[in-house]
């Protein structure tokens, strides 16, 4: 069945945040649970949503049911914080709910599993993190701006042209400090990522003929090559502090552009050159 | 409820320093032996400072490395007239350029890129030198050589900016500058020249790679710390010898997602997203320019190119008043970033570009650029 060996003495029922015993049950390898259903609720009606907007060709000139091509864009700026009619934006305000609904369920029922293993929360944090960077492109960003269209449409490749357009519109995006910050957190994660993958399997695939090396082989490499060996548990903390500034920062790279900044990006840097300690 | 968290270390213990497993030449060449402990490293991690391995790979690596270092900092010293102050008023915009088109492959002279050549050459000596220390300290230490592999994933893609492409596209000229902002000019000013490197597809991949690297380090590191208390982070155990650590970890992401990784299995996805980032962004490099002109016409030719609604009844071109009134004769006099136009080596203004016609690239179709437009 869809049960690892060692799985059943893991499947106790009690422990849930929501519900009691209503949903307290798996399907195949999935637990269900309360938020299980709501997060299938908000996610088979979200995605419904863009199959009929892509139906229809809401946000195209045209309809299309090429996958680069769709987009469910959201309304005219005219409409500022109101509700827009259906074909006009409204789909993309429903499907934001949903989506909203669907990630929030996902960290509480990553929350409820967490609870029901006796594990730490770590995961739900993180991944509120990531939603948190979401909420702040399409709701927090719009709502200081005053216009739902301020959102970014749904689509492979509206969403990069998005991120294109509202780049240029600051000039030049990468003279912003907080995208500046956020991108060297992004390659120091994939680093810091190349490294630990790499030190673990190099030491449980040693050599031809040689047996599974241990953490004093894991530690003497990485002093050896650097002079510092973080550490087995280091290496974790690090991680997640390094992926989860990656997602913070880039959510406030994106917030301060436009509420707090409206000129181009590299003019910021003006007040470096402006300091009265040049002499 | 926050001291089973395990994000920072409680308790420290602090016994005899590790002097780390014997090597060939170990004892030779470990220097810092002692290995201090700092308090604020052991909240996070090992507190151990040291032993460091410094054979004459990694002398000559530093040597060359520091060469590029100085090379690189000097002549933006010189670029401002050897004034320190202005060195490092401006250090964020300062820039070791690669030379001119015109020079080509050839060895440029002096002034005209030759500085850049050498400290591009020193920085790839002293890298591919690093390369083979951490393949070697892996083979003397009788580990697996995966670390270094992943490295020469890096190098890789820092080689096709600054080697490869430039060779195939037959000027140094393509290279990378090395600078704060000017590398970050460089990046723009090719996305735009190759006609929006979004719709590159192997950006989108090295993208997908580089945002799954964050997702699998931040669901592999809050995993591991979440089932700490029962020793998962001891990783080489709970590969050896799964304990009810490494079953938690996978039970967990089996009823979260119906699918999981296991304990080794983790490190090889975490290998070879960190890996493929680097490697398909390469290939993306490398392929714009010797192989595709302008991304944006070859999603058009294939059908990526989605059609937007006009949101505007006429094109918008906001024009400044009084922009086009005069003919445009040249920079302003007011200094829009004061210091940085007033060095040496400014070039002449812009000759006044009212008609331009821009032929476009594989497209039966001129550009023109219409200086009434938007009025």
């Amino acid at each position: 069945m869809a049960m690892l060996s060692f799985e059943k003495k893991y499947r106790v029922r009690g422990g849930t945040l929501l519900g009691g015993d209503l949903f307290d049950f798996w399907v195949g390898p999935f637990y269900v649970g309360f938020f299980g259903v709501t997060t299938i609720f908000f996610s088979l009606l979200g995605t419904a949503l863009l199959v009929w907007g892509a139906a229809i060709g809401e946000g195209l000139a045209g309809q299309t049911w090429n996958l680069w091509q769709i987009s469910i864009a959201p309304p005219p700026l005219e409409y500022g914080l109101a509700i827009a009619p259906l074909y006009e934006g409204g789909l993309w305000q429903i499907v934001t709910f949903c989506a909203i609904g669907a990630f929030v369920s996902w960290v509480l029922r990553q929350a409820e599993i967490s609870r029901k293993l006796g594990m730490g929360y770590h995961v739900p944090v993180a991944y509120s993190v990531a939603v948190l960077a979401y909420v702040t492109l399409v709701v927090i960003r719009p709502l200081l701006l005053g216009a739902w269209g301020h959102g970014f449409p749904y689509g492979i490749i509206s969403h990069l042209d998005w991120v294109s357009n509202v780049g240029y519109q600051y000039l030049h995006f990468h003279y912003n400090p907080a995208h500046m910050i956020a991108i060297t957190f992004f390659f120091t994660t994939c680093l810091a990522l190349a490294m630990h993958g790499g030190l673990i399997l190099s030491v449980t695939n040693p050599q031809k003929g040689e047996s599974v090396k241990t953490s004093e082989h894991e530690n003497t490499y990485f002093r050896d090559a650097l002079g510092y060996s973080i550490g087995a548990i280091g290496i974790h903390r690090l991680g997640l502090f390094l992926a989860l500034n990656a997602g913070l920062w880039s959510a406030i790279c994106i917030v301060i552009s436009g509420p707090f900044w409206t000129r181009g990006w590299p003019e910021w840097w003006n007040w470096w050159l402006n300091l009265p300690i040049w002499f | 409820m926050a001291e089973f968290q395990n994000l920072l270390t409680p308790i420290q213990v602090h016994g005899p320093p590790d002097p780390g497993v014997e090597s060939e030449h170990s004892d030779k060449n470990r220097i810092f032996k002692p290995g201090g402990m700092n308090y604020l490293l052991g909240k996070i991690g090992d507190a151990q400072i040291g032993p460091f391995y410094l054979g004459w790979l990694g002398i000559l690596s530093l040597l060359f490395g520091f060469a590029a270092f100085e090379i690189i900092g000097f002549s933006m010293l010189a670029s401002v007239n050897w004034d320190v102050v202005e060195f490092i008023r401006q250090l964020p915009w300062l820039s070791l350029d690669p030379p001119p088109p015109e020079v080509g492959l050839s060895i440029p002279a002096y002034g005209q890129g030759a500085m850049w050549l050498l400290a591009g050459f020193f920085l790839t000596v002293s890298i591919l030198l690093w390369w083979y220390r951490m393949y070697r300290r892996a083979k003397q230490l009788k580990m697996g050589t995966h670390v270094a592999w992943a490295f020469a994933s890096a190098i890789f893609l820092y080689l096709v900016l600054g080697f490869f492409r430039p060779i195939l596209m037959g000027s140094w000229g393509e290279a990378v500058p090395f600078g704060i902002l000017s590398h970050l000019d460089w990046t723009a000013a090719f996305s735009l020249r190759y006609g929006n490197l979004f719709y590159n597809p192997f950006h989108m991949l090295s993208i997908v790679f580089l945002y799954g690297s964050a997702l699998l380090f931040a669901m592999h590191a809050a995993t591991i710390l979440a089932t700490a208390k029962m020793g998962g982070e001891r990783e080489i155990d709970q590969i050896t010898d799964p304990g009810t650590a490494a079953e938690r970890t996978m039970i967990f992401w089996r009823w979260t997602m119906g699918f999981n990784a296991n304990m080794e299995s983790i490190h090889r996805w975490a290998w070879w997203f960190a890996v493929l980032t680097t490697f398909t962004g390469g290939i993306g490099i490398l392929i714009t320019g010797p192989v595709v002109d302008n991304w944006y016409l070859w999603g058009q030719k294939h059908g990526l190119v989605p059609q937007y609604p006009d949101v505007y009844e006429q094109p918008l071109v906001p024009v400044q008043p009084g922009e086009l009134d005069a003919p445009y004769l040249g920079a302003p006099s007011s200094d829009p970033l004061p210091g940085i136009g007033t060095m040496e080596g400014t070039g002449p203004a812009p000759e006044m570009m009212m008609d331009v016609s821009i032929p476009v690239p594989g497209l039966d179709q001129v550009l023109t650029y219409d200086a009434e437009m938007g009025r």
